[in-house]
Parts: structure tokens; sequence; C-alpha cells
């Protein structure tokens, strides 16, 4: 196809550039065709390069193909789409226009087969996603847009100093395996570029960008945020950190500790950010194991990850959209007059739960199964306990808390139908996926047999789950389940939104009252010096009293006397 | 708002039956673990019930020890609003 001699990203920036001049229909097919067409464009492209360009005596590959970037490529087109009938009533050309250049900058991201190219794109995937927050044009969104922005700037300055100082090192630019060999100089451009993929993975410390802002987009925004830049970045680890141990243990770590603040969180979107986090920690675990069957459990995931987190968060923006309520405190029994979206939602609930069936059972199950296979014991015990974890937050506490729980006496009607219908889609790929892992297997990197459905896995996964379904009746039956309270949970950004700017008007302070105590002295001083003064030379002063003319003129008569008397005795 | 129409879960008794499916639902996975032989890798595995009982103290301790940790990091919905 004539698309595919094409980077991907170059149809959705024309898009993105033509959609101003456009209105109704024409809009509409022309947002519906973009992803459509670049997709079908990926169908049996052969591995390879189909451009290079020479800058700066660097081989640079705009559009890289292999098995890797082309699942990523296939997923974010199919992202696209889901998120693009979505928001097709939204009535805001500037979502449109940087839905399309987010899209298509993550395309560039997944396509880029050199560190150059990967920054540019890295950097017009943080500026046009970033308009996705600020479209909210609410005064919180703002001031959550401009937090996002610095860090995933921040993360892009480190990218472009790796890739800078690694392609002055090795004198090649191509993003190939880069990996972490120790500590030290030589290994700065590894660690600067793995920190910079690391803050757009959520890695621990560095997560509170996601929490903060995507619950703060548009109800139809946060669903392209939550496909694109995690994502994105999952695939460049993947790519260039594959089997680093420490990978593992952050992603365990990042598995474990979203958990605790998604059971106490109020805002039901908020909730799903954690849920993100901990979702996004098992790819990594995965990454950081590096077999063959981990790698491909971590890409699988990603992708059905992808399906299922963005019909949640649909589902949310639905109730969002419908009752403008987005925290648990003031939701519940929705499912009286929105039974689709409650259904949809439960089928997204049972998907990240990983029952079996749906999508996240086929994909998830291959990271546990590698853990255990490659003697992460420990590892896997807290991924365990994190899948126990997740299905409570996420499989059982959004839908129940958002549809069912204490009525609040909303009775508002399901969302509009291009809605529906993406969310149906999602619903569906996310059991058919479930029932057909096979097809999602051909399409990963590594070609490895494996089997999800065997006794072992579904029963253990099933009795893991019914059993968290039980503690959840049994803690709701004695009173021990923590209610929805009007509140916000601190959590790292705390350190730059309280206690910096707090130190920093402390500092002002402290400064501002010394400089007044200064200010006060100096002044005493002075007009201590210039009362003195004032004592010599002022009206009543010694000088004034002392040097009046005549006296003065009789001083100077008496000096030159001497000095006569002087010469004349030298004289002689 | 005036809502007079009663809906699935308005009835406890529809609750309990809920409730009824899910424990049937677990006793028979608890009873499982006596006639289906597992592959197991990890020696914990072996134990009886493993799973099930994991899952539920998992579950329990999660939401035992979130809810201690609100008595940390829960602040009021406004607290950053002087930022």
């Amino acid at each position: 196809m004539i698309t595919s001699s094409f980077p991907p990203f170059v149809l959705f920036f024309v898009a993105a550039m033509l959609l101003p001049f456009l209105r109704g229909y024409l809009r509409h097919a022309l947002l519906l065709a973009v992803p459509i067409v670049g997709g079908l464009g990926l169908i049996g492209l052969d591995a390879g390069s189909p451009w290079q360009i020479f800058l700066f005596g660097y081989e640079l590959e705009p559009y890289r193909v292999d098995k890797l970037s082309l699942l990523f490529g296939y997923l974010f087109h199919l992202a696209a789409l889901i998120s693009i009938i979505y928001s097709l009533h939204v009535r805001d050309t500037m979502q449109h226009v940087a839905a399309l250049f987010y899209a298509g900058s993550a395309l560039g991201v997944v396509f880029a087969g050199d560190l150059i190219t990967l920054f540019i794109f890295w950097e017009l995937m943080a500026i046009s996603s970033t308009f996705l927050i600020w479209a909210r044009r609410t005064d919180k969104a703002m001031a959550s847009g401009f937090r996002y922005l610095i860090i995933q700037m921040s993360s892009g300055m480190l990218l472009l100093a790796g890739a800078a100082l690694l392609i002055y090192q090795t004198g090649d630019a191509r993003f190939e395996y880069i990996g972490l060999h120790g500590l030290g100089f030589d290994n700065l451009a590894s660690w600067l570029i793995f920190l910079a993929f690391g803050i757009k993975c959520a890695f621990p410390l560095f997560h509170n960008w996601l929490t903060d802002a995507y619950p703060e987009a548009t109800p139809t925004g946060t669903v392209f945020l939550c496909a694109f830049t995690t994502k994105a970045a999952i695939y460049c680890m993947a790519r260039g950190y594959p089997g680093t141990e420490i990978l593992v243990y952050i992603g365990m770590v990042m598995t474990c500790f979203p958990i605790f603040y998604a059971v106490i969180e109020n805002d039901l979107r908020r909730v799903l950010g954690y849920s993100m986090i901990n979702q996004l920690g098992f790819m990594i675990c995965g990454i950081g194991i590096g077999t063959a069957l981990s790698i491909n459990g971590a890409v699988a995931h990603a992708f059905t990850d992808v399906i299922f987190k963005g019909l949640l968060f649909m589902s949310m923006g639905a109730v969002l959209q419908m009752t403008g309520r987005m925290n648990g405190s003031e939701l519940g029994g929705l499912y009286k007059t929105m039974p689709k979206t409650t259904v949809l939602c439960i089928i997204g609930a049972a998907s990240i739960s990983a029952f079996p069936l749906f999508s996240g059972f086929v994909s998830k199950s291959m990271v546990m199964s590698a853990a255990l296979a490659e003697g992460y014991h420990g590892v896997w015990l807290v991924l365990l306990f994190a899948s126990a974890g997740v299905f409570h937050h996420a499989g059982i506490k959004i839908p129940y808390f958002a549809f069912f729980a204490h009525d609040s006496g909303l009775r508002v009607s399901d969302p509009p139908n291009n809605m529906l219908i993406a969310m149906t889609i999602a619903a569906l790929l996310c059991v058919f996926i479930g029932t057909n892992p096979q097809l999602l297997y051909g399409l990963l990197p590594n070609t490895v047999e494996y089997t999800a459905y065997d006794m072992t896995h579904v029963l253990a996964q099933i009795q893991l789950l019914f059993f968290s379904a039980l503690a959840f009746v049994w803690l709701q039956k004695q009173g021990l389940y923590p209610p929805e309270l009007h509140s916000i949970n601190i959590d790292v950004e705390w350190l730059y939104r309280k206690l910096f700017p707090c130190t920093w008007n402390y500092i002002k302070r402290i400064y501002c009252s010394l400089a007044m105590s200064i200010n006060e002295i100096t002044g005493k001083i002075l007009y201590g010096f210039g009362l003195s003064v004032a004592h010599i030379y002022g009206e009543q002063g010694i000088i004034k009293k002392t040097l009046q003319t005549n006296y003065a003129v009789f001083m100077v008569m008496l000096f030159l006397l001497g000095y006569l008397l002087f010469y004349l005795s030298n004289l002689n | 708002m005036a809502d007079e129409k009663e809906y699935y879960f308005d009835k406890p008794k529809n609750m309990s039956f809920v409730l009824r499916i899910l424990y049937t639902i677990c006793g028979l996975l608890a009873a499982a673990d006596i006639f289906v032989h597992r592959h197991t890798i990890h020696s914990w595995e072996d134990i009886f019930d493993f799973y099930a009982i994991y899952g539920f103290v998992a579950c329990v301790s999660l939401v035992l020890i979130a809810t201690q940790l609100r008595k940390v990091l829960m602040r009021d919905e406004d607290y950053y609003d002087n930022e």
C-alpha cells in the first residue's frame, strides 16, 4: 500500500494540520480514516528500514520496521481508532488536533530507528499530550498540565544528554540494545537514557506525574493519554534494556505500592492511574527478567493493557461526562440508569483482574510464569499479592463504588452512542483476545510455545480472584473496608507541591526579615554617623564653631609665617 | 430526585442471592484442590488451597494496612490549593 512507504506519523501529522479547516461529517471522516488507513498500511510490512537519512555523518532511520515496532504500531493505531470514536462528539478543535499529533508522535517513537529521531518524537509526544490536559480549562488542570510538562521535558532533556553522549562515545546513532553495564562515567549515557525512559514508565518516585495529570485531563483526553506515553516508554525499555536485572525489582515495587494508594483514593480516575502504575510494573518486571517468554509477556501485557485500561478510563469518562463527578464518595447506584456502561466497565474490570477468558489473563500469566521459572520466587510472591490487589481496587472497587454501593440518587443515562461504540469495541477485543490468545502470541517478537489455558494456571487464578472477592465481602460486612471520603492522599508530589514551595517561602521570609534587620541596623549606624558628622560639621558643630573665616585666615598666616622662618633659617 | 422504580439490588434478597452464588463458587474452588493435580514449581504451591488462602489474606492485609496508611497520608481536598 502507498501508506506503507511513509512512516505512520506522517498521516497523523498531515491530518492534524488539515483538521481545523474541516467541519461536521468531513472532520469525522478524516478523524476515522487516519488510524484505519494507517493501520491497514502496516499489514504485511517486511522488516527493514524503508527510509534512511544521513545527517551530520550519522545514519538516521525514522521508520524502522521489525516485529517489536510493528506490534506497537498495530496497537497504537487500534488505540487511536478507539479513542477517536470515543471522542467524536467533542466540539473542540484543539483536543482533536492535539490527539492526532500525540498519537502520531507515539508512532514516531516506536518506529524510530535512531536516537535523534527518538528524541524528537519523545518531545513532541510530551508537548502534544499536555494540550489534552489543558483542554479541560480548569485552574487545576492548567497547573497540573504545567507540572506534567516540566517532568516530561526533564525526561526529554535526560534522553538528549544521554543520546548525545552515547553517539559521541560509539559514533553510532542507531537505537538498539543499550543495557546497563555498571557505574562510572563510561556508562553515564546508558544511565541517563535509562532514567529518561524510566520517568515515562512511571518508575517509583518519578510516578506522580501520571496520577497527578491523567485525572485532571478531559474525559476523552485521558483515554488518549493512558494509551500512548507509558506504552511508548515500555517499548523503548524493551528494546534498550531487556534483561536488566534492576528492572525486576523496580517492576516489583511498581506492582506493589500503588495498590495501597488505590484502596484509599477517592477520585476513581486517580485509582485507575495508580492501577496503571501497577500494570506497568508487571511489564517492567517482564523486561527485567529478560527471557523470550518474559519479554513476550511484557509486550503482550502492554497490548492488552492499552485496551482494558482504555475501556476502564472510557467507562469512568462516561460517568464523569454524564454526572460531572468522579469521586467515589459522590457516586453509586449508577447501574440503574447506565446499564450498558456498567456491563462494559465490568468487562474491563474482569480483564485487568486477569480473569480467565479475558485479555489480562493471557498476558499477565506469561510474566508470572517467567518469574517463577527463572527462580525469582520472592518477586513471584509479590506479583501474586499485587494480582490479588489489582482485582481488589480495579476489578471490584471501580465498578462497585461507581455503579453499585450506596445509591447516590444520580439518575443519568448511558453516554452518547459514539462513546458506547468505542467501549463496546474495546470490550469485544478484551474477550476476543482472552479467548483467542494465539492470535496475539503470533504477533509477539519472540517465538515461544506458551499455553495460558492449562488447569494449573486457570484454577490458581480463579481461586486467587474469588477468594479476593470473598475478602472484599467479608471486609464490607465487618465494616473494616475504608469508606470513600472527601480527601486526597499525599504522595511524592508533596515534595514539589508542598515541601519545596514552603521551604522556599520560609527562606524568603527569613531573607526578608534578615534584610529588614540589616536595613534597620544600617539605618541606625548611618543615623548615628550622620549625627556625629552634624556634631562636627553642623550649624553648632566643632568645625563650624572654630573655623570661622577670620580665624582661618589667621591660622593660614601663622602657617605661612612659620614656613618663611623655616626657609630663612635654612638659607644660612 | 424522585424515582419510584425498584431496581435489582434494591431488593435485599437479590443481594443475598448473589452472595450465596459467590460463597458456593468459593466452596467449590476450595474443594477443587482435592481433585485437581497441579504442575507446581514453588513448594508453597503444594500447600492445600494455597492460592485461595493467599488471595484472601493478601486482600485483607492490603485493606487493613491501607486503612492505617490513611492516618499518615490523608489530607483535606484543598490541601494543595495554597500552592
